[in-house]
């Protein structure tokens, strides 16, 4: 079991977090202007990597507050976690 | 080829077992094929042996960065069926149904397939509703499919608990009869050595690190044994579908998890078919050597550690001891985890690519087993044609553009 760092709340354990897939995918301001094939890259396609991983959880059973980790997908090692942009202390994510 | 038989078991003991042959060779490889799969994995086996059966193209090298079967193809539930929702995916696995039904002999090597019958069980009314729905779909696509009560449950499957007391009472089941299990290991062995006698080179320990393009189109891979040269490759890689996309410069809307499975001590003859079920979340089938194999869902996270969190494990005994109570006291023997590569609508991609000669086999996700030859047949129709056969037509990359998604999740038998 992976031992999360909420921003908020500390070090807990993942069966209080629920998963949020590839951090930083940020809905095209006006999706009307896209190609078909555009949307489906926002929509569907993801980068997957094995290795480095920014990562969005949600700390569903605490503070319920959204943030970023960054976790390598192979050795599930994490090496940091972070608020996310237009939260209070947040960096530039 | 030295053909397998119940003559040569018999001329072979009298020699005391020492003379059999290798399964397969271990080429050196050549500069250059006609076509080249990446991936010696089941599908990609079962790709190049029908390459070479159906279309007669038997210059094919299979590459595997492990070894033979090594990946997912021996790290799943090995449950067979074919009762999805939808046209286009269940004519799809019924397909491969069809070939399982004759690989053995078609192989000539003992996949040991067992059709044992699959229930998918329904423990609320939604459920049921479903699963008559289902029911209905399949028997419209002529699968064999039927809907049974929890009185015929419990009459069949005597230690499954049907008690209405029971958190998620069983209220009955989908079964097909024609479904079952297969020996994951003699697949791939029987594929490799199938493929292999009719010429095709496989190539253990042989990673691909690189694919060449020319003017838009693939003209080889680089690999840890040297630059391999063809004008068509296939890849059919599982979980690492996103890293050798990205060596073409592609994205796919696929993300690799963990799935965990569980091989029990064994046990004497205790369940003669297949279980799944959707509420609760486990699948279970008792192996020839009497060890309940045990499966659930995936871990939520991306990973391609081949292990998952702990809590996983435990989610999935919760499940299996609702299920079957007298199971609490057996202790799991060995556990162990694939990737698999989910797509969105659950469903494969097996399809050409923007990259002329360049092709992709994946997206099985938690499934895969099930449609070894089937997925080989069609993958292979793909390459040899530069085209998709209609079975796998509708399983283009193309659908996640054009919206036209082939949704099974929560509608085939089982949760992913």
């Amino acid at each position: 079991m992976l031992l999360i760092e909420c921003p908020w709340c500390g070090e807990r354990a993942e069966t209080e977090f629920s998963y949020g897939g590839e951090a930083g995918i940020v809905r095209p301001a006006d999706p009307d202007a896209l190609s078909d094939a555009e949307w489906a890259d926002y929509l569907f396609n993801r980068n997957n990597p094995r290795g480095a991983h920014r990562e969005l959880w949600n700390h569903a059973q605490g503070c319920r507050r959204w943030f970023a980790v960054e976790r390598d997908t192979v050795t599930y090692r994490i090496s940091g976690s972070y608020r996310l942009a237009g939260d209070p202390g947040a960096g530039d994510d | 080829m030295k053909k397998y038989s119940a003559f040569s078991l018999v001329r072979h003991a009298l020699s005391h077992n020492r003379k059999w042959r290798e399964a397969w060779r271990s080429p050196e490889p050549r500069r250059e094929y006609d076509v080249v799969i990446v991936g010696g994995g089941g599908h990609g086996l079962a790709t190049a042996y029908y390459l070479a059966k159906e279309h007669g193209i038997r210059n094919v090298a299979v590459l595997e960065k492990g070894w033979i079967g090594g990946g997912s193809t021996g790290r799943n539930t090995t449950i067979v069926r074919s009762n999805y929702l939808w046209t286009e995916a269940s004519l799809l696995y019924e397909h491969s149904m069809k070939l399982w039904e004759g690989l053995s002999q078609d192989l000539n090597y003992n996949v040991m397939f067992s059709q044992r019958g699959v229930y998918n069980l329904g423990h609320t009314l939604q459920d049921m509703r479903d699963i008559e729905r289902r029911v209905n779909a399949n028997r419209l696509n002529g699968i064999d499919a039927e809907v049974v009560t929890a009185e015929q449950i419990a009459r069949d499957i005597p230690w499954i608990n049907t008690s209405a007391d029971a958190r998620y009472p069983v209220l009955g089941a989908s079964l097909q009869r024609r479904a079952g299990v297969a020996r994951h290991d003699a697949v791939a062995w029987g594929f490799a050595r199938a493929a292999d006698a009719r010429g095709v080179d496989i190539i253990e320990q042989c990673e691909v690190t690189g694919i060449i393009r020319e003017s838009g189109r693939v003209t080889g891979v680089e690999t840890t044994r040297g630059t391999i040269r063809a004008p068509k490759v296939g890849v059919v890689v599982a979980g690492n579908a996103s890293v050798l996309a990205a060596m073409a410069g592609l994205r796919l809307p696929i993300e690799s998890h963990p799935l965990q499975a569980f091989v029990s001590e064994p046990l004497k003859p205790v369940l003669d078919t297949v279980v799944m079920s959707n509420a609760v979340h486990g699948y279970v089938s008792q192996s020839d050597k009497g060890e309940l194999v045990i499966g659930a869902g995936i871990d939520a996270y991306n990973g391609y550690g081949q292990r998952g969190s702990f809590h996983t494990i435990e989610h999935t005994m919760q499940a299996m001891i609702e299920l079957f109570p007298v199971f609490s006291r057996v202790r799991m023997m060995r556990q162990w985890g694939g990737i698999v590569d989910v797509c969105p609508d659950a469903c494969p991609i097996v399809s050409t690519t923007p990259v002329g000669g360049l092709y992709f086999n994946c997206g099985w996700g938690t499934g895969g087993f099930k449609a070894t030859p089937g997925s080989g047949w069609v993958f292979a129709y793909t390459i040899a044609r530069d085209r998709p056969h209609e079975l796998n037509a509708p399983f283009d990359l193309e659908r996640f553009t054009t919206g036209a998604l082939i949704d099974e999740h929560g509608a085939a038998a089982v949760a992913h």
